[in-house]
């Protein structure tokens, strides 16, 4: 049982650092209509820069905002650089140019700071245990990650609907045409809001530092995942994300804590020890197709136009 | 047809040096360059299938990896299980590449756009894992072949010329059968679906029916491919079908060319030498600019191929074939 609420609260947090990185996603396509395959990699970068910016400061707190900082900066430039030369192309153009870039960032950051990881040390306050529950002992930066997530979403939430930069968000997706038509300079608001994406990708790949090795190619797998959250959540919607990213983290968390034991009765203990793993990672992805078979836009489309 | 526009000048000639191209590596010796262009060959046997559908079909799969494993692993378990005939493996491969192709066809084929690229991703990512997760056959590590599939006695895989030769004449069986498809009835009423869909519907075409039928054409033409990829490497492991993989596939398929059946296989050569020439020319680079070579500098090829990709996409839309297509072809 309590192995249970444990590997539970595991799952929540890796569904928190997914919806970091889906809202994002989901931002740029519901507004910008672009497939990003480099969002895993401002994840990446995210990362390093809290772990050298962290060494170079001593302090994890100060590192991580510089961090953020940094890869805000990193992500405006990239939209005025790049990225806005792909809106209004096709989907497949999206792919294969931020393919491109996914592979230039790779190799960047190789080139930078060295084919070997980094790791990033925690303060020793966050080292230690809390008690969530009488008897349930639960590492305080795990916990961390869940609240500032949480404190994260609420902000985008009020962003996106109660203030004005959020309304013309909002109006963007639905009709960028007409948004631009009334004045608004679509192009600052697309750089912001690409902007705004990458920096949440960079806040996950910094909260996601400690617990996991920095190193390149971190980003693929996890933007994989993040992909298959906005498609459950329905595209553009991050309410949606918010919903599917918990899903995904439960489902992908309690498979590889419990799987493996179910699969040993019937096969051998070795080979339960792969299957079980790998079992839990189909299910993302059996959810994700049946979703989309019977509910072709999502659990939560965005707008019906 | 038979006409000298720098395209057909181009193609006939890479045909010509494809096929010479043994020649030269036994008089030289040279059989790294024969094992590259193997390899070309079978990836653009992968890249022209795939084009069927993306090019043609307007179906953009971002899974087609998975058929070269799929075809790979079919060959790798028999040969584990001690069945080495090729009689035996390679219709497995195709039989199940097609099989697969036609379950993940029929879901996928209900999405479209952006949900369909997510959706044949996904399908892709799941026979990854499932590959993870065959402990027998090597998880994780992958399995090695230790013997090519077994046919009658001239046709000796082991032999790497007439494997080379084998793998050249599949291709281009592909190529022409890619050729037939889209110039006949059935290929003109994809790219209509391509261009309007419920237009096509309306004039009574069961596009779905049609559509599905190309998918399962280019999945079973790809899990072929996997099979020669699987006994031109000796050995197979699920790295093969991550999603980076079909990544390269398309980026084949777009960099050759799309709009046309050889384009794609222009596009493996152009990629796969480019991977090869890169690190030699950043080499050089080096060397000349500070003296001498630069300590690991050859790694950082991919600094330059990924920039190259968004300049194509955004500038070089016909890919290489689109550089040379005469203007007025449109």
């Amino acid at each position: 049982m309590l192995y249970l609420i444990e590997q539970c609260l595991n799952g929540i947090q890796l569904g928190m650092l997914l919806f970091l990185l889906a809202a994002g996603l989901t931002l740029i396509f519901g507004i910008m209509d672009l497939v990003n395959l480099a969002h895993g990699s401002l994840y990446m970068i995210g990362a390093y820069f809290a772990a050298t910016f962290a060494a170079v400061t001593g302090s994890f707190v100060l590192g991580a905002i510089l961090a953020l900082l940094a890869t805000l900066v990193v992500g405006m430039a990239l939209e005025v650089i790049a990225i806005r030369r792909l809106y209004g192309r096709d989907h497949l153009d999206h792919v294969l140019g931020t393919f491109g870039l996914l592979l230039f960032f790779n190799e960047l950051v190789r080139l930078i700071w060295g084919p070997g990881g980094l790791t990033l040390p925690l303060p020793s306050q966050m080292l230690t245990a809390v008690q969530v529950l009488p008897g349930v002992y639960y590492p305080a930066f795990r916990l961390v990650i869940i609240i500032a997530t949480l404190i994260v979403a609420l902000l985008l939430y009020v962003l996106v609907m109660r203030t004005r930069v959020g309304m013309l968000i909002r109006a963007g997706a639905s009709n960028r045409e007409m948004v631009g038509a009334l004045g608004v300079n679509i192009k600052l608001l697309y750089t912001l809001v690409f902007g705004l994406g990458a920096a949440l990708a960079g806040f996950a790949g910094l909260m996601q530092a400690p617990i996991l090795t920095v190193q390149i190619g971190m980003g693929e797998n996890i933007l994989i995942l993040a992909f298959v959250v906005i498609i459950i959540g329905g595209i553009g919607s991050v309410r949606g994300a918010f919903v599917a990213a918990i899903i995904v983290g439960l489902i992908d968390t309690i498979g590889r804590a419990f799987l493996p034991d179910l699969v040993r009765h019937f096969v051998s203990y070795s080979a339960g020890s792969s299957l079980g793993p790998s079992l839990s990672s189909m299910m993302i992805y059996m959810l994700m197709a049946a979703v989309l078979v019977f509910r072709p836009e999502g659990l939560f489309p965005a707008s019906s136009k | 047809m038979a006409q000298l526009t720098p395209r057909n000048v181009l193609v006939a000639t890479l045909l010509v040096l494809l096929a010479l191209l043994p020649v030269y590596c036994t008089v030289t010796g040279n059989y790294f360059l024969m094992s590259l262009f193997t390899r070309i060959l079978i990836l653009g046997m992968a890249a022209v299938s795939l084009n069927l559908i993306m090019g043609f079909g307007g179906m953009v799969s971002f899974g087609h990896a998975a058929y070269l494993g799929i075809g790979g692993y079919a060959v790798g378990i028999l040969a584990k299980e001690g069945i080495n005939s090729g009689f035996i493996q390679w219709p497995v491969a195709v039989l199940v590449s097609a099989l697969f192709a036609l379950g993940v066809g029929a879901l996928s084929l209900r999405t479209r756009g952006v949900y369909f690229i997510m959706i044949t991703l996904a399908f892709a990512q799941m026979v990854y894992y499932v590959a993870i997760g065959l402990d027998r056959y090597g998880g994780d590590d992958g399995l090695t072949i230790h013997k090519r599939s077994e046919f009658f006695n001239p046709l000796n895989l082991s032999n790497r010329t007439i494997f080379y030769y084998l793998c050249f004449a599949l291709l281009m069986v592909t190529v022409y059968l890619v050729w037939r498809l889209v110039h006949s009835r059935f290929g003109m009423a994809i790219q209509g679906a391509r261009s309007n869909d419920r237009r096509m519907r309306a004039i009574g075409f069961p596009t779905y029916r049609y559509k599905l039928t190309c998918f399962v054409i280019a999945g079973t033409i790809c899990g072929l491919a996997g099979a020669l990829l699987a006994n031109h490497t000796s050995f197979i492991n699920p790295s093969i079908m991550f999603w980076t993989r079909s990544g390269d596939l398309i980026v084949m398929a777009v960099l050759g060319g799309m709009g046309t059946v050889f384009g794609p296989v222009i596009g493996a050569i152009a990629l796969l030498v480019l991977e090869e020439a890169l690190p030699i020319l950043i080499g050089g680079a080096s060397q000349l600019v500070t003296g001498h070579e630069v300590q690991g500098a050859r790694e950082y090829w991919q600094l330059i191929l990924g920039p190259m990709l968004l300049l194509i996409v955004l500038f070089a839309r016909g890919g290489i074939d689109g550089l040379l297509a005469r203007p007025s072809r449109g």
